[in-house]
Formats: C-alpha cells, sequence, structure tokens
C-alpha cells in the first residue's frame, strides 16, 4: 500500500485558526467474561498461542455457535449505562477474507443492534450522543515474520486464535466531539462507565479496549460534515490526542493546497508521530452482511430493562458530584480520583472523620499507586494524627507508607518509629537550652528586621529539629518561637 | 435384500444374530457393487466390525445396545466422524480429519447403530444428480446408466441396492427426497430444527436439515426418533424431544383432510408448472386415491406461491453458501495452494479446490448479497419465502397434509442434464417450498414410470407434523404392496 505523501513539515505544530475538528469515535470493549461469545473456550490474555480454542471458535467445518448469555447481559448492562435503548436484536454476518478470521465471515450486529440511541455526558457538561453499541466476536491474531512486521511485506505469518471469539462491544460515537481533549475526555468517561459496571478492564495497552478515530475538518461556524478518515492502531490517550492533531493538521493542509483527503483507513504509527494511509473506503470491501441463521433472534422484554437497571451502580458523573460535595476538591481532583477509582475511598475515609483536604491531597499525591493494606478507617486515623499535630507532614507521609505497604493503625506504626508527638514542655525546655547557647542569635529573632527574623527563625528550627531528630512538629515549633519572642 | 432395519435390531438385542454377522453382511453386499455404483467415499470396514464386536459384547453382558443394536447405518460424506475424513466430496478438504462428532453421529452410535461408511454427494451437497462429486458420479441401482438423483446420491443408492437398511442423507432444497423418489427408497425432510445440525458441513444454514433414508417407513420413523430432539449446541434446535413416530403408524388416514397441490399436479388446467412428467402425476394421483380410499378427503388446493420457490430458493441458498463456503480458504485445514499474499493463496485454493457448481453458487450468493443488490435478490426473495410459510401455514388451517410429486421425473440419463443448470435447478421444484417454509415432508415409493424406473410421492406436512405425516406414509407403503 502506499503511504502518506503528506510532508511531515507541513503537519507540524497547530491547527490553523478558522478551523474546527469534527470527531466520532469507534471504541471497542473487550467483555470480561469467562468464556468466549460462542463457545465455552476461556476468555483470557496472554496464553500460549492457540491454546484456547476448540473447533466452534476455530471455525471448523459443521460447528455451530451457541450464544454466551453472561455476555449478553453485559453488553446490555453497559448499554443502559450508556443510557442507550436496550433493544430485540439481530446478529448479522460481516463478510470478508482475513486470516485471523477463521470463518471469514465475523458475526456481528448491522441494522438491528442491541444498544441504541444513547450518550456519555462528559465532567466538562458536553453532551456526546451514542448512535449504537453493539455485539460482535473478536478475531484472533497474526503475528507476521520478516519484512517490516506488516502483513504486506511479511515472508510469513502465524496466527494465533486465542482471541478468536472473545466477546467485543462496539461503541460508536456521532461525530459530537470537536477537539482531541474532547476525545480523550470522551474515552476516560466511557473507560470509567465501562469499569463501573465491571463489563472490561478497558486497557487501552493490552488491547482490551481500542479506539479508532473518524477525524474530518470544517471551517468555524459551518456545520457540513467533511470527508473523513478512520485513524486506527491507537493505543493510549496520549495517542489519540497525537493522532486526532496530526490528521486535523493534515487535512487543513490539503484542503489549503487546494487538495482534498481521499476517504481511507489509515494507521497511526506513534514513533513517527503520523498515519499512514491503510486501504482506500473507495474500494473497500463490501461487507455483504445478512442476518446469522446459525442464531435465533435476541429478545428483550421490559422485565429485562428493569432487572438491569437496578443492577447498575452508581455512574462516574454522579460519583464526582458526591465526592465534590464532600471533599470541595478543585474539579481536577475530583476526576482524578474518579478516573482512579479512589472517589469511593475518599468518602469513605471523610466519612470515618478525617480532613477531607487532607484526604484528597494525599490522594492525589501520596497514593498514586493505590491504597495498598490502608483502608478507610486507619487512613481516618493517620489523617487525624496529622490534622491535630501530632504528626509531621513528614512523618505522616512515612507512616503512611508503612501503612500502604503492610497495613497497621498509624498510631502503632509511629510509635515504632519513635514519633511520639512532643508535649510542649519538653519542646520549651528544649528551646530554652537553645537559647540560652545562642543569646545573639536569639536576640536578632526576638528584635531584628523581618531579614534577620526570618534567617534567625530557620536556625532555630534547624537547631530544634537536630535535637528532637525531627520529631518535633513544625508548626508547634513556629507557634513557639513566636510565643517567646513575643513575651 | 437386506433385512428391515427394525428386524436386525430386534435380532441383535434377543441375542439371535450377532452384530459382526450383520456387519459382514453389509460390508459384503456394500462390496458386490461398489465398483459399478460408487455409492461411497469412504467404506469403514475395520470401524464397522470393531462396533460391531463392540455391540455383542454389550448383548453378551446381557446390556441393551439401543434401538438399533447392530443396524448398519450410511452417513452422508458431509456429516462429521472423529479421525475419519469427511470430504463433501470436495477436493478442498482434502486431508482433513474432524475431531469430533456429528450430534447425529453420536446419537446413532449410543443406539446401537454400526455406521459403514460415507456416501457420495453432490460437492457440498450443491446438485440434484451426484454428478458433481469431486471422486465421480454414484450410479442409480436400478439402472447404472441413470443418477440416483442428489445430492444425497450415495446414501439413497446404497439403500435402493439394499447394501444396507439405512443411511442419513441432508435435505437443503430436496436433496433426501429427490434421489429417495429416484431410487425407489423411504426418505425424510424434517421439520426444520428437528434434527441437530451440529457437525452438519452447512450449506445454506437456514434450509439444511438431517434426516434419513430407509427402505421402510417404519425403518425412517424409528431413525427420525433416534437422531431426532433438541440439541444445546445448535442454536436453532427446537428445545422439546422428539414425538413417538412408531406409534403414528398403524393409526391409518380416517377423516384426515389432504390437498393436491395444484401447481405441482403436472395439469396445466389447474395451473401446474410445466416438466412434471405424465407418468409422475398419475402416480401422485394414484396415491390420492389410495388415500381417500383408506378414508381420507383429498381435494386439489391452490398454493400460487409454491412456484415461486425455486427462483427464491436460488438466491437465498447460495447466498448463504457464499459465507459458509468462505471458511475453505487454504489458512487453516484442507487443501493449500500457495500464492504471493495471503489473498492470492485464498484465492489460488479456492479455484483449484472447488468444482464448477460450486464456483458458480458462490458468485450467484456473493451477487445476490452485494450492496446495492440486496434488497432486490436476497431481500426480495425473503419476502418470498415469508409469503409461502403464510401461504402454507393458511392451507394447514383446512388441510391436515398436502401432497405432490417428489420429483418431476424418474432418474435421468448420467451426464444428460449437466450442460445447462437451469435444467438441473428444476428438478427441486416439488421439494423446495417444504426447505424454504421448515415444515416437514418425505417421499415415499409408490410404483414405477413408463421406463420401470421407482417413482415417489410427496407427503407433506406443518411444523413439527411428522406424527401425521408418517400415519399417510404407512398407508401409501401399504397401498403399494
Amino acid at each position: 500500500m502506499t503511504s502518506a505523501t503528506t510532508s511531515t513539515d507541513a503537519t507540524d505544530g497547530v491547527l490553523p485558526s478558522g478551523w474546527e475538528i469534527v470527531i466520532g469515535l469507534e471504541v471497542h470493549v473487550e467483555l470480561n467474561t469467562n468464556t468466549k461469545l460462542f463457545c465455552g473456550c476461556p476468555n483470557s490474555f496472554g496464553d500460549e498461542p492457540n491454546t484456547n480454542v476448540c473447533p466452534i471458535c476455530l471455525g471448523l467445518p459443521g460447528s455451530l455457535p451457541v450464544l454466551n448469555a453472561r455476555a449478553v447481559e453485559s453488553a446490555m448492562r453497559l448499554g443502559r449505562a450508556l443510557n442507550c435503548d436496550v433493544n430485540s436484536s439481530v446478529f448479522s454476518r460481516k463478510n470478508y477474507f482475513y486470516p485471523d478470521q477463521p470463518k471469514d465471515y465475523q458475526v456481528s450486529q448491522y441494522d438491528l443492534a442491541t444498544n441504541t440511541d444513547g450518550h456519555i455526558d462528559l465532567p466538562s457538561g458536553t453532551r456526546i450522543r451514542i448512535e449504537r453499541a453493539h455485539i460482535e466476536e473478536d478475531a484472533g491474531k497474526l503475528n507476521h515474520g520478516g519484512g517490516d512486521g506488516r502483513i504486506h511485506g511479511a515472508d510469513y505469518s502465524m496466527a494465533d486464535y486465542n482471541r478468536a471469539g472473545v466477546p467485543l462491544v462496539e461503541i460508536v460515537s456521532h461525530p459530537d466531539l470537536r477537539s482531541a481533549e474532547d476525545a480523550k475526555a470522551y474515552v476516560s468517561e466511557l473507560r470509567n462507565i465501562v469499569t463501573a459496571v465491571d463489563v472490561s478492564d478497558a486497557k487501552m495497552e493490552e488491547g482490551s479496549m481500542r479506539v479508532d478515530a473518524n477525524v474530518s475538518v470544517r471551517p468555524v461556524g459551518s456545520d457540513e460534515l467533511r470527508t473523513r478518515c478512520e485513524v486506527k492502531n491507537i493505543n493510549s490517550l496520549r495517542s489519540l490526542e497525537r493522532a486526532i492533531e496530526y490528521e486535523a493538521r493534515r487535512h487543513v493542509h490539503l484542503y489549503d493546497n487546494g487538495e482534498k483527503p481521499r476517504q481511507e483507513t489509515r494507521h497511526w504509527d506513534e514513533e513517527a508521530g503520523r498515519s499512514r494511509s491503510g486501504r482506500s473506503k473507495e474500494d473497500a470491501e463490501d461487507y455483504r452482511y445478512f442476518p446469522e441463521p446459525d442464531l435465533v433472534p435476541l429478545v428483550v422484554t421490559a422485565e429485562d430493562i428493569t432487572r438491569l437497571d437496578a443492577s447498575l451502580p452508581t455512574m462516574p458523573s454522579a460519583r464526582r458530584q458526591v465526592l465534590a460535595d464532600k471533599a470541595g476538591a478543585t474539579d481536577d481532583e475530583v476526576g482524578l480520583l474518579v478516573d482512579r477509582g479512589q472517589d469511593a475511598f475518599a468518602v469513605s475515609s471523610i466519612d470515618a472523620g478525617a480532613d477531607p483536604k487532607r484526604v484528597v491531597v494525599h490522594l492525589v499525591n501520596n497514593l498514586s499507586e493505590g491504597v495498598g493494606q490502608l483502608t478507610p478507617e486507619t487512613f481516618a486515623g493517620l489523617v487525624t494524627l496529622e490534622t491535630s499535630g501530632d504528626l509531621s507532614s513528614t512523618q505522616a507521609k512515612e507512616v503512611l507508607a508503612e501503612m500502604v505497604a503492610h497495613g497497621g493503625e498509624a498510631v502503632a506504626i509511629a510509635a515504632a518509629k519513635g514519633f511520639e508527638a512532643m508535649d510542649g514542655g519538653e519542646l520549651e525546655s528544649i528551646l530554652d537550652g537553645i537559647i540560652a547557647e545562642h543569646p545573639d542569635e536569639w536576640e536578632r529573632f526576638a528584635t531584628g528586621d523581618e531579614g534577620d527574623r526570618k534567617k534567625m527563625q530557620g536556625m532555630f528550627t534547624g537547631q530544634i529539629m537536630k535535637a528532637t531528630k525531627g520529631q518535633a512538629d513544625g508548626a508547634a515549633v513556629a507557634r513557639l518561637l513566636a510565643e517567646k519572642a513575643g513575651s | 435384500m437386506t433385512d428391515t432395519a427394525l428386524a436386525i435390531a430386534q435380532a441383535v438385542r434377543s441375542g439371535q444374530r450377532s452384530a459382526s454377522d450383520v456387519i459382514d453382511e453389509a460390508l459384503s453386499a456394500i462390496g458386490s457393487r461398489e465398483d459399478e455404483l460408487h455409492a461411497y467415499n469412504l467404506v469403514l470396514a475395520d470401524e464397522a466390525r470393531a462396533a460391531a464386536a463392540n455391540v455383542d459384547a454389550q448383548v453378551a453382558a446381557g446390556e441393551d445396545p439401543g434401538p438399533l443394536a447392530g443396524v448398519p447405518i450410511a452417513l452422508k460424506d458431509n456429516m462429521c466422524t472423529r479421525g475419519i475424513a469427511t470430504t463433501c466430496s470436495s477436493k478442498i478438504l482434502e486431508g482433513w480429519l474432524p475431531p469430533y462428532n456429528a450430534t447425529v453421529v453420536d446419537r446413532l452410535a449410543a443406539a446401537g447403530a454400526i455406521a459403514v461408511g460415507k456416501t457420495n454427494l453432490d460437492e457440498f451437497a450443491m446438485g440434484s444428480s451426484t454428478e458433481n462429486s469431486a471422486f465421480g458420479p454414484t450410479k442409480n441401482p436400478h439402472d447404472i446408466t441413470k443418477v440416483p438423483g442428489g445430492s444425497s446420491g450415495g446414501s439413497a443408492a446404497t439403500v435402493g441396492a439394499g447394501a444396507v437398511p439405512l443411511s442419513l442423507g441432508s435435505d437443503t432444497g430436496g436433496s433426501i427426497r429427490q434421489p429417495a423418489s429416484l431410487c425407489g427408497v423411504v426418505g425424510v425432510k424434517p421439520t426444520y430444527g428437528l434434527v441437530s445440525r451440529y457437525g452438519l458441513i452447512a450449506f445454506a444454514s437456514s434450509l439444511d436439515q438431517i434426516g434419513p433414508f430407509a427402505t421402510t417407513v417404519a425403518d425412517a420413523a424409528v431413525a427420525l426418533e433416534v437422531i431426532g430432539g433438541h440439541d444445546p449446541a445448535d442454536s436453532t434446535s427446537i428445545p422439546s424431544p422428539i414425538a413417538d413416530l412408531q406409534s403414528a403408524l398403524g393409526k391409518g388416514v380416517e377423516g384426515l383432510r389432504i390437498g393436491i397441490i395444484s401447481e405441482l399436479s403436472g395439469d396445466a388446467s389447474l395451473g401446474s408448472v410445466e416438466g412434471i412428467a405424465p407418468d409422475v402425476s398419475a402416480r401422485a394421483a394414484a396415491a390420492a386415491q389410495a388415500l381417500e380410499a383408506a378414508g381420507a378427503t383429498v381435494e386439489h388446493t391452490s398454493i400460487p406461491s409454491a412456484v415461486h420457490g425455486l427462483p427464491a430458493y436460488y438466491l437465498i441458498a447460495p447466498a448463504e453458501a457464499s459465507s459458509n463456503l468462505a471458511r475453505y480458504d487454504g489458512v487453516r485445514y484442507g487443501m493449500r495452494v500457495d500464492g504471493a499474499n495471503a489473498l492470492a493463496m485464498n484465492a489460488a485454493t479456492r479455484t483449484a479446490g472447488f468444482g464448477e457448481e460450486v464456483k458458480r453458487r458462490i458468485m450467484l450468493g456473493t451477487y445476490a448479497l452485494t450492496s446495492g443488490y440486496y434488497d432486490a435478490y436476497y431481500g426480495q426473495a425473503q419476502r418470498v419465502r415469508t409469503l409461502m410459510i403464510n401461504e402454507f401455514n393458511d392451507r394447514y388451517q383446512k388441510f391436515d397434509l398436502l401432497l405432490s410429486p417428489t420429483s418431476p421425473t424418474t432418474a435421468f440419463d448420467i451426464d444428460a442434464k449437466t450442460a445447462d443448470p437451469m435444467t438441473m435447478y428444476v428438478n427441486d421444484v416439488c421439494t423446495i417450498p417444504s426447505n424454504l417454509t421448515g415444515q416437514p415432508a418425505m417421499s415415499v415409493p409408490f410404483g414405477v414410470g413408463d421406463d420401470g424406473l421407482p417413482i415417489g410421492v410427496q407427503i407433506l406436512a406443518p411444523m413439527l407434523g411428522e406424527s401425521t405425516m408418517f400415519q399417510a406414509a404407512a398407508v401409501l407403503e401399504e397401498a403399494a404392496r
């Protein structure tokens, strides 16, 4: 196939003003069922090639599919979580030849999809409409040997059908997204929803969540939909952002030069930072969809919908609101904790009596790798020791790390580390000793100008910390110094 | 002529006769005519003898091997048999050994039946004469210059030759009933979903159904009882056990209302399609009289959509086939012809591996599903199908059963129709409606034509109407004696 003819120079930089990006996303989510969509083979990632296969997922002659009820349930739950209508639906065959496709057709859905007409509200408040979220089977994987690692230049290819027949939901958005930033927010929110309803681990890096972006541009103020390109092989949120921005600049560049983009599939090359032309949609295959005769229609009743809705957990948007109300944190902090799935922990910790601000600060800064052995109650215990001045923030951090790694109560760990809080009298007698040794410096602190006072405060604090091996609380020391100087 | 399956099973179960003896006799009968008939792609002599020894051991141990104990049965070579070549009479499946048994194969074995061979067919069951086999044609046992019909020609011929009492075929547009008619045996196309398709190599999934060939109506009934009933491995399988068919056989047809389909009667004044031979329509009329004489009420009834079955079928069946046969691409099993890249390898393999008729239907079906033509062809054919279902259901409000010839003619000469596919396709005009509606139908031998060759009469029934259908079949069988 041909590669892009556009020079990279022309597509570097930012999108020229006066243009708007129009983006629709197609997101494939692998469902986390125990078994595949149409057979009893394990749905598992990373096993030896061709070990999770049987006559059905290998498409052997005479084999027939039997629909996995759990997969259907998961797909419908996701549909409701995406505010879709969940409909009675029909499976169809999508016919095309490719060696990773055991039957040379994919069982998917065409005109009668399970989930239609939904939406996601981004944290910014923008509503992105979802056209459909249909059920289909995954294909196997080809590993190309020799050549440049792609099928066309390969000397040979090896097919691994472990993934063939793994259940997928393909979520197709309307072209409602207007920036790479929005696209990232959409995918993050979709991932939050998918993990909230627990139907997939939704990891872009492992391929359990795959994003294809349909990108076009138009002059600001126009409502036309110009020729789009579908960009594939996007493996992270960062890739998504770069791929969209590159593609938009490429389109603008073409229009600026009196050319037009061709409708085609393009492959994002993360290393090169550009997309390469794939097959043209003009000579694209006709998939010859027709109803899959080996399966019966999927019937959904009103009772099914009621049951599905009752089974749904609180959605991320509602969780953001709860946390914002509780913690008074910024939108960014709240969004981050919900993205990480730490919002419930934060709320429980606050409910257990911890200071909301310290809870958020610790989670955002010190617990990005997870809370480990920490519980909301033990965490609240630690935060309270800190806010009451019994532990310095440095000590609190050290105790926290210990609690994350091995669990336990903050008081006990602090004691074991010798982090007993100084009582006021002890601290004062230490300070009196230091003043006696440094009368001139104390004079400068007590009566000197702003500069002297600052310098000397640092000196005395350092001496106290040295004498207490760092166990003194910084705030308490500052208070004591101020009191003594004023007296 | 072999004993009936029921007689053999009774003798084996009671210890009067050993299964080994039965199988030796069957293998010898097969061997004596196989050179001239070519009914088999593979005779399973060793496997059958081992299975027979097993049945004999069961009987010796006081166990009941089942209702088909020791009965030799031939399997159309499009049904998967574990570790045994299953070819669909196509070069493209060369060397492929299925790792599993079709559900019907397991059910037969569990009932004590013994598979003696894999029978020849039109490649991938596409044809009406068994001349489209990559391994050469099968001949009609009554006249080896004639075809046995098809596509299940091998299964019909070996039962027609008296080598085995039972065989299985598959029927997508008449592939059991038409060869049954031409070979003078009973052939049943059950209700769609009554017999599991798991392990039947698909031709057209929404039409394919497995059914038995037998020398008697009673044998066909017991065979269908054994292979029928719900199978969770086939999503289109009807989720209920099969009815007791054997008990229906003695019930007669007193009071049954039977309609003769005018459009398939051979009588132009009734609006019949052309091409139904006078000797054939005369036998169908005689069958109607026999049923009337036995107490049924018989009258002509018009089903205008019946004649539209042929064009609808030749769009739907190839459309499904074009998809079902895509998997024979040289990647995973069977034949592979190398090419410069994967797609070239696919094309080279399929060019070399498929015969002319299979390629013709793949192209027909691909075209019928092509975007822009879909609605005019596949879509229109599906609407015709719905119309036929509605019309037949409407007639079954008034009639218990319908009647027609099975095949427009008796067995024709080998090579007579191979030059023009259209003349071959017309063979299926009487049988296709039941596949499109999903309803059951069977062919019962009812005399011979002017050429002395067998003629079958077709009994059609509503969904799951097998019991009533077998009642009438038993009456016709008795009348034909």
